[in-house]
């Protein structure tokens, strides 16, 4: 009987690597709406204790902030965590920290196994910033540990609090339109991210993010799928006047970013785009992998 | 001499022809366009073209060509008001804006302080200018003027270097919309949302920049 234990929990341990887990990705559970206001405040930098706890809180902060610059050998773009995750992963309906990290340890579809904080930010270091993700224990994940966790001081774990992710804003009923994104992109968003998504540089750093081309998120990226994109410029953009687009603005001008060429995906199954496509990308939101748009094939990559 | 070295001076002499009919803007700067009306910029903004900060006056050097030719035609078409300027843009040709505005932007200016959004701000004023206040959402100051406010591209000028009571006034004109010529209104709404308090704390900031004190 003791002999037969182990091997039972041997053989459902293969059963689960070998086939696809039925099970909701808990990681992309339904956010709550942006109809429910955010309550949770994050504490203030001035609470910081002045002890090693708070020295790394700082730490992470700055690495949180100044990614590209401070992290050159994890970060393969020009992005930083807070280009995504506004007022230094703190602001509500923009991913902040503290509705993210008390939801983890989480299971993700993603990479069909329970994440624990840090694999998750791992993720991001692979597909949002194009890069090598620093190894769960380095002292950089450490810091950036610690200060979402004093980010998320007093939040419950494990509920999905307002505030949390980006609010889902459902496809208009017409779809999208490329033209009509381009046109928004012209007058809404090229003053600071450029004509072409370049970005902008003060001397060799970016102070406003490339939105496409080798230096943005990759394919794998959350942002690839035009409805997170969408979300997140509802909610977020243009930088100070959040909610002045229309849904249909967010999704048009969506489609326009995420119909150009970006670092490839990572995952890139035998040198293949439509066998990526098939795996990563046929059942991951609304996107244009492997996609023809207007008789080009997307998801070619930028080739560096 | 050679006959290659004439060949090389005839080619310079024939290459530079051109610039002397177009207009200089160094000698806009310091003399004024052909229009009398168009007096010399270093009258008002200093013989360095750093302005004078007790007076109140503008740095133009170092900025942007793009910046300083816009606000010269918004000057002209009255988008912008400014009794001084307004008379003064509307003197000088096509031409001669964007050559002063190309020798102002050449002009050496004092680097902006190395003030980055990785420090961990130990006051208000620096924690408004490095990260801003998304309750009313307002956006850090260096967020889009770069960071310690050395600006960013065409459409975001310099904030370090311009004295404090330009900045203020600035800030008050889109207050009370007096100043309305930022793109896309991005700055009205900022400015709205500021106090009187943050208004000034907030120019005398960028105008007497201090170092960092927190470094990571």
């Amino acid at each position: 009987m003791r002999a037969l234990m182990p091997t039972l929990l041997l053989a459902a341990i293969g059963n689960a690597f070998a086939s696809p887990i039925a099970m909701e990705d808990q990681s992309q559970l339904k956010v709550p709406g942006a109809q429910a206001t955010p309550q949770f405040v994050p504490p203030a930098e001035s609470e910081l204790p002045d002890n090693a706890f708070g020295k790394m809180v700082r730490e992470g902060h700055a690495l949180f902030v100044d990614t590209r610059r401070l992290m050159p050998e994890a970060v393969g773009n020009g992005l930083n965590c807070s280009n995504c995750h506004l007022d230094q992963g703190r602001q509500a309906h923009s991913a902040p920290m503290w509705g993210a990290y008390p939801m983890y340890p989480a299971y993700r579809k993603k990479n069909d196994k329970v994440n624990t904080y840090a694999e998750r930010i791992q993720g991001c270091f692979q597909f949002s910033m194009n890069g090598k993700p620093p190894a769960a224990d380095s002292p950089q994940m450490t810091a950036l540990s610690v200060y979402a966790y004093w980010l998320s001081s007093k939040a419950p774990t494990g509920v999905e609090i307002a505030g949390r992710g980006y609010p889902d804003v459902p496809q208009p009923k017409g779809g999208y339109d490329f033209k009509r994104g381009q046109q928004v992109y012209k007058e809404q968003c090229a003053i600071c991210h450029g004509y072409n998504g370049e970005g902008q540089k003060v001397a060799d750093d970016y102070v406003m993010p490339p939105l496409w081309g080798k230096d943005s998120y990759n394919w794998g990226a959350g942002m690839h799928r035009i409805n997170t994109a969408a979300s997140f410029i509802k909610y977020n953009m243009p930088l100070g006047k959040p909610g002045s687009l229309s849904d249909q603005q967010a999704w048009d001008v969506a489609a326009w970013i995420n119909r150009h060429e970006r670092p490839q995906d990572p995952r890139l199954v035998e040198g293949s785009i439509e066998k990526t496509r098939v795996k990563f990308h046929a059942n991951d939101g609304v996107n244009l992998y492997g996609q023809q748009v207007e008789g080009v094939l997307i998801g070619r990559g930028t080739g560096s | 001499m050679t006959l290659m070295s004439r060949v090389v001076i005839g080619s310079v002499l024939i290459l530079a022809w051109p610039l002397a009919h177009a207009a200089d803007g160094q000698k806009i700067f310091t003399q004024g366009g052909a229009n009398p009306a168009a007096m010399a910029c270093l009258g008002c903004h200093g013989a360095d073209g750093k302005g004078i900060a007790a007076a109140g006056f503008p740095r133009l050097a170092g900025l942007p060509a793009g910046y300083l030719s816009k606000q010269l035609h918004d000057w002209r078409n009255g988008t912008r008001k400014q009794p001084v300027m307004e008379p003064l843009a509307k003197a000088l040709t096509e031409d001669e804006i964007q050559a002063v505005s190309t020798y102002l932007a050449s002009l050496p200016s004092d680097p902006a302080p190395d003030e980055r959004r990785q420090q961990i701000a130990d006051n208000p004023t620096a924690r408004l200018a490095l990260y801003g206040d998304w309750s009313r959402q307002i956006p850090g100051c260096v967020q889009c003027h770069g960071p310690g406010g050395s600006g960013v591209g065409d459409h975001f000028p310099p904030l370090a270097g311009q004295p404090a009571p330009y900045l203020i006034a600035q800030l008050n004109g889109w207050r009370d919309g007096s100043r309305s010529n930022d793109p896309n209104q991005l700055m009205v709404g900022v400015a709205k949302a500021m106090t009187d308090a943050e208004v000034k704390a907030i120019a005398e900031y960028f105008a007497t920049p201090t170092p960092a004190e927190v470094k990571p």
